[in-house]
């Protein structure tokens, strides 16, 4: 109906005034039936009990807003000529495209960017801070990217993994008092065994159910870190734990008699931005381990039965592909760099509770990999970037953080349903030029 | 034996509140395949908007509580409709036909927003609300502890029982509830036989959220308190019911909030009561390993 009444307008020059004003008008009328409860009318506490508070004027705007962005919205459908819609699909998809062929340049340099980030002119301790942030995030949705993007396995519990790796790091570090550098592996270990305990009984089902029993388990750690007060000390969360060191030698101010810190030993003054650069570059170097590892393992045979795995499930049993092992894999490396993820988490913080472990992290980090295009690494790094780091410049509009993150997620879903890097290359891919590709070689 | 009785009732009327949420749930999966996980915020937000018309009410000076208790629920219900159909209109409409993690991403999005949406127009803090029936039945009594069955759990019980039984004529009886059936069956063959798929969509989304308003309520007069994050947990627990009971089936919904409350409760009330939640999804993990179609549901054919 509407692509026919754009047409005659195309065609006439002009427009159904009667048909928009109507439409805007149904729109008011929705927008006025969402507001009149929960906008117009604040319950709030008095002394004995609940007053309210009315706020007609909010909805009056709520109203008049929509009906003028229904009205704008519905006049640029009319007058626009159609099938603009799949020409600015493409458009984005040739973007995509170039995008992803751009990276194997372009990746490079971001590396070298992002290494000299902490020497430019402008950075600050500021600046390192949420680049930090942002790499830790590039890392989970990247470790995230091997469950999701490449075996396909929708996962809401990524949280927990997370979590294995931060208790585990903090726990191992305050009782047995070892360093980070003996930790970071163990860690990895715990969060890729709990993979595989939580994997092995789950991995069987399919799809959304998958997605809860994922959802349920990511509540169960959490409620168990919460309430297991003489382990973990519940909801007080366990505190001074210990700071990673470069390779022995401490980030401290005061040195204990006959040790050196990192500062005596280089020579260097003490300043406190040698612990974050440094924080920095670890995380870091975690990241692009965890990208290196990605991009290797596609091209082995496990990976390539992830991708396979992900496109049909009944066609590689029917090859020989065991299901339950090869999607155990992927929950299991995917659980190890979201281990990796957590430590590194734990010895920044220097503290951690189950505060920080909520579904809201799992949605984070599933969103960053979905937005981001699945399975394009790139894409995750642009979601991370523009999620992480978008929503961080909004710092003092804190309580407006989440909502705008929750509408934004819904906007870029409705625009792209298939992610803002959608374009995805196979593979692998016939070699077209010689004879032999008709004949099924499958490697380059 | 008294204290067991004392909490198969708690059960059963925790258990209807459940049920309430999860008819939604297995609702919309069933006729679209996908989790709507803005549900159980939209269970908020009729809680929310219950007590803000019990507040008024009691402005107005409407005190007797049958009459304060039915226009509540009518008015709830008409408004938290809106909520259900603006979500669908606006987070999954235009997702139809793309592919599967699309439309959950959405409403993952959905359900972070209205969470805050909620928190910022209400205020983060707890709302309580005071008593709204008071007494009870003493059903047993002995030296050491009475057995009580409030007016509250009797309305609540019966409400349900009458939703649900308004619900399953709907469906059963009428052109919408056809259309429904044909829609979960088979899309383009309802379509091309003259359904107004869309239509039928947005009504299944609208006759959920009036139910999981009316489960708001009812946990509003129950518990007495609310605050903007009750969704989640009560959508995930409900969501868990669903798939006990057997996704796509609306007398498994209502079989499944029953054990999950009944669960839960006898879990608080004979083990700890901190780890209830836990199992309430250890139950759900057993229950999709050993019958993975639920207890009630139609096996799933794997098609080529």
């Amino acid at each position: 109906m509407a692509v026919e009444a754009g047409k005659r307008a195309a065609l006439e020059g002009t427009v159904d005034f009667q048909a928009i004003l109507k439409e805007a008008g149904l729109a008011a009328l929705v927008a006025f039936g969402l507001a009149i409860s929960i906008v117009g009318v604040r319950t709030v506490t008095i002394p004995g009990g609940l007053g309210l508070e009315y706020r007609w004027e909010w909805v009056v705007i709520a109203v008049v807003g929509v009906f003028l962005g229904r009205f704008a919205l519905a006049y640029r459908r009319e007058t626009r000529s159609p099938g603009r819609r799949a020409e600015r699909e493409e458009a984005m998809d040739r973007i995509g495209a170039q995008v992803q062929r751009m990276a194997k340049v372009a990746g490079p340099l971001l590396v070298v960017l992002a290494i000299a980030l902490p020497w430019m002119p402008f950075s600050n301790r500021y600046i390192v801070d949420i680049a930090t942030l942002v790499v830790m995030y590039i890392m989970l949705g990247w470790g995230l990217n091997i469950v999701v993007g490449l075996a396909g396995l929708l996962d809401l519990g990524y949280v927990a993994f997370y979590a294995v790796g931060a208790y585990s790091y903090a726990l191992i570090a305050v009782y047995f008092d070892l360093s980070f550098w003996i930790c970071l592996p163990l860690a990895g270990l715990f969060a890729a065994t709990f993979g595989v305990l939580l994997g092995f009984p789950v991995l069987r089902l399919r799809g959304d159910y998958l997605a809860i029993v994922t959802l349920g388990f990511g509540e169960i750690i959490r409620v168990v870190l919460l309430n297991w007060y003489e382990f973990t000390r519940g909801p007080d969360g366990i505190s001074g734990i210990p700071r990673p060191s470069f390779f022995g030698l401490p980030f401290s101010r005061r040195v204990q008699e006959g040790e050196q810190s990192f500062h005596t030993f280089f020579g260097l003054d003490f300043s406190s931005m040698h612990r974050i650069v440094f924080l920095y570059y670890l995380i870091l170097a975690l990241a692009l381990i965890t990208n290196l590892f990605t991009m290797r393992i596609r091209k082995l045979p496990v990976g390539r039965a992830w991708e396979a795995l992900r496109e049909d499930e009944i066609a590689c049993r029917s090859l020989g592909i065991n299901p339950t092992n090869t999607k155990l894999t992927a929950f299991a490396i995917g659980a190890m760099f979201g281990g990796f993820a957590g430590s590194f988490f734990a010895t920044r913080q220097g503290f951690i509770s189950p505060e920080s472990f909520t579904f809201v992290e799992s949605a984070v980090i599933l969103a960053i990999v979905v937005l981001g295009g699945m399975g394009s690494q790139i894409g995750v790094v642009i979601a991370a970037v523009v999620l992480i780091g978008g929503t961080e410049l909004f710092r003092e509009l804190e309580q407006f953080r989440m909502l705008a993150f929750g509408g934004l997620m819904v906007l870029i879903m409705v625009w792209r349903p298939r992610g803002l890097l959608a374009h995805r290359d196979p593979t692998m891919l016939l070699d077209t030029d010689s004879p032999s590709a008709t004949a099924g070689k499958s490697s380059p | 034996m008294e204290y067991f009785v004392q909490q198969l009732i708690n059960g059963v009327t925790l258990g209807a509140i459940y049920g309430l949420i999860a008819i939604g749930y297995t609702m919309v999966y069933g006729i679209i395949g996908m989790i709507n996980f803005a549900h159980g915020d939209i269970f908020m937000i009729g809680a929310f908007v219950g007590l803000i018309a019990f507040l008024i009410l009691g402005l107005v000076g409407i005190t007797w509580v049958p009459l304060a208790l039915l226009i509540v629920l009518v008015v709830a219900m008409l408004l938290t409709s809106v909520y259900g159909w603006t979500v669908e209109r606006i987070a999954y409409r235009p997702l139809r036909g793309s592919h599967r993690l699309a439309p959950l991403i959405s409403a993952i999005g959905m359900s972070i927003f209205l969470q805050n949406y909620v928190q910022l127009l209400q205020g983060a803090r707890v709302r309580p609300m005071p008593p709204v029936i008071q007494g009870g039945i003493t059903l047993m009594e002995t030296e050491t502890f009475v057995v009580q069955l409030s007016y509250v759990q009797i309305m609540i019980v019966l409400v349900t029982v009458a939703l649900m039984a308004i619900f399953a004529t709907i469906i059963a009886r009428t052109a919408l509830g056809r259309a429904q059936r044909a829609c979960e069956q088979d899309r383009t063959m309802a379509a091309l036989l003259g359904i107004n798929v869309d239509r039928t969509i947005s009504l299944t989304f609208v006759t959920g959220a009036g139910l999981a308003s009316v489960a708001g309520i009812l946990f509003l007069v129950y518990y007495g308190v609310i605050d903007f994050y009750i969704g989640f947990l009560a959508g995930i627990k409900a969501f868990t019911a669903a798939v006990l009971g057997g996704i796509g089936s609306l007398p498994g919904a209502m079989l499944g909030g029953l054990l999950i409350g009944l669960i839960e409760t006898f879990w608080s009330a004979y083990f700890t009561i901190e780890y209830k939640d836990v199992a309430a999804f250890s139950i759900l993990v057993l229950v999709l390993i050993f019958r993975p179609t639920g207890l009630l549901g139609r096996p799933e054919v794997e098609k080529v």
